[in-house]
């Protein structure tokens, strides 16, 4: 086993059990930490795929914004926060059943998926990604469709959420 | 060259003929190389600090007519160690109802996130720990544990005091990120690249001659996102008791305080790297110890702004600071970067480029004087006349 292959095991099996911490807590604020572990296993990921761009978004966009949510558990949950939530309900067995289902379509599905077969091709030789990616964004034969909506979704959500934030005068 | 020419490249070929009889695999050489490194920059940041406090309490003595420390050894230099000493063997309290790991966690990861900035410093033409094509965006990347440290802080203390300093904290650092990101965009159009390295290697001409306002409200927003004076709110004493390190004592909140000095001071370094071409000056290029001279002495131009900022001005009220972000360096920070960048692409490799440059940023400043001017006499104009108010009478 290479090195890469070592440190890729280790950081999936951080994933996973950072990803099932989080969803089996019952305290909010630390599901939220148990989060940022998981979101930054994948930013490893990203780096053991030689894309340091995405990594670097990966922690500032994702880890970033933990620190808001996190303020939002807390402000939005009762002060108690531990014994009045309960993370399963009566539906909780018939839940596990069908999620069993799907697991076992989707292993059965993909199994058959040609791409598990093929080995992985190498990452493009490149004197400067970034750059071919800023490029890719703006050149006409790249991606400058999608990324121009994408800025006008944006820009749609910005300006709606100050309209739904700014003071109305009474009567309206 | 020799020993004092290039230090860390001597060490470093004097460490290697150590292990060559091992004849270890070159995975192994890599990991114990790049082991050192890492343990020799940590080790750097943090015993600067030791420094870094003794300058600041001397030169904020000196604002405050002081003499400040004195006493332990020759200019009161070993103060510090005294210090050090102090909150090393106090007692290492975790209050009773306090959310245990994450309390004991978030000192380390505030001290985490500062040191990881250092990585991707260029000390000298060929000292740095790392370069990555993406240096300017891992620093604002890293930045945001230490906002996740002071909020797991505030929140495991189970004080009220210390979550409202993790609250103010919150609302402060994610607010004044805005203009710091959109003003570290501008050294990296002007290098047309985002690694550290590069970004030195461009600045035939210092961005701060180039782009004069954009290093201010780089420094501006900077220093309000290392939450110091007067950008305290995080931890207003006369407020909020100590904000969100109210319960930590020992060497917990000795960490709490390393990392902030340490901060402060990165800044400085930041600063003297994209806007002051960070090592270059004479004969760096041959001596690279004397470019990590440059470096060093350049951050101090930043650091002192700091220290002179923070010794000077009051606190500033959480509805001032954050209008003063959201309505003054957001938009002014856009401005700037929007016309940095029409000038630059107009004006490149043109005589005219520094004056074009300059006239710009005049032109922004001016503009700016201007409406901060009209918003003040409108507000004046608003405001309704003062009552007379009674005046008591001798009895």
């Amino acid at each position: 086993m290479s090195t890469v292959q070592i440190v890729f095991l280790f950081v999936g099996f951080m994933i996973l059990l950072a990803a099932w911490m989080m969803v089996s807590r019952s305290n909010l604020v630390h599901s939220a930490l148990w989060l940022v572990v998981a979101l930054f296993g994948v930013a490893v990921l990203f780096v053991l795929l030689e894309a340091g761009y995405l990594a670097v978004i990966q922690v500032l966009v994702y880890i970033g914004a933990i620190a808001i949510l996190m303020i939002f558990a807390v402000m939005l949950t009762r002060g108690d926060v531990e014994s009045l939530t309960h993370i399963t309900n009566r539906y909780a067995g018939w839940a596990a059943v069908m999620g069993a289902f799907l697991l076992f379509g989707l292993v059965i599905v993909l199994g058959q998926w040609p791409a598990f077969q093929t080995t992985s091709p190498e990452a493009i030789e490149s004197a400067n990604p970034v750059l071919d990616l800023g490029m890719a964004f703006v050149s006409p034969d790249g991606f400058t469709v999608p990324f121009i909506v994408a800025s006008v979704l944006l820009l749609a959500a910005f300006i709606g959420a100050i309209y739904a934030a700014f003071p109305r005068k009474k009567g309206e | 060259m020799g020993f004092l020419g290039d230090p860390i490249k001597f060490i470093g070929d004097w460490l290697k003929s150590l292990i060559a009889p091992l004849n270890l695999p070159p995975v192994w050489e890599t990991f114990l190389s790049t082991l050192t490194s890492v343990i020799a920059v940590a080790s750097f940041g943090l015993l600067i600090v030791i420094f870094l406090i003794w300058v600041e309490r001397k030169v904020a003595a000196r604002f405050q007519d002081r003499l400040g420390p004195n006493r332990a050894g020759k200019y009161g230099l070993l103060q510090t160690f005294a210090d050090m000493v102090k909150l090393i063997t106090k007692e290492d309290t975790t209050p009773e109802t306090a959310d245990k790991v994450v309390f004991n966690i978030a000192p380390v990861l505030s001290v985490v996130s500062v040191l990881l900035i250092w990585a991707v410093v260029p000390f000298a033409p060929t000292w740095f720990g790392t370069d990555i094509n993406v240096g300017v965006l891992y620093i604002a990347a890293v930045g945001s544990f230490g906002i996740l440290s002071i909020l797991m802080a505030g929140w495991s203390s189970n004080n009220k005091y210390a979550l409202l300093g993790a609250f103010r904290a919150v609302a402060q650092l994610i607010s004044y990120e805005v203009p710091m990101l959109i003003m570290l965009m501008v050294p990296v159009l002007l290098a047309s690249s985002m690694g550290m390295v590069d970004i030195v290697a461009r600045q035939d001409m210092w961005f701060i001659v180039v782009a004069p306002l954009a290093a201010v409200v780089f420094l501006i927003s900077a220093i309000a996102e290392v939450g110091r004076t007067p950008f305290d709110l995080l931890e207003a004493e006369s407020e909020i008791v100590a904000g969100f390190h109210t319960e930590y004592s020992g060497m917990k909140f000795g960490m709490f305080f390393a990392a902030e000095f340490l901060h402060i001071f990165t800044v400085g370094v930041l600063f003297a790297i994209l806007f002051m071409g960070g090592w270059r000056g004479p004969g760096a290029e041959q001596f690279p110890l004397l470019g990590m001279v440059y470096l060093m002495a350049k951050s101090t131009v930043g650091y002192f702004i700091a220290i002179w900022m923070r010794s000077t001005l009051p606190r500033i009220r959480i509805d001032h600071m954050l209008a003063f972000n959201w309505k003054f360096l957001v938009p002014l920070s856009l401005a700037i970067l929007i016309v940095t960048a029409i000038l630059h692409k107009l004006f490149a490799a043109t005589t005219l480029y520094i004056p074009a440059m300059l006239v710009g940023n005049l032109v922004i400043f001016l503009a700016s004087l201007g409406a901060l001017r009209a918003v003040a006499q409108r507000q004046r104009k608003q405001r309704k006349p003062f009552k007379k108010r009674p005046v008591a009478k001798a009895a």
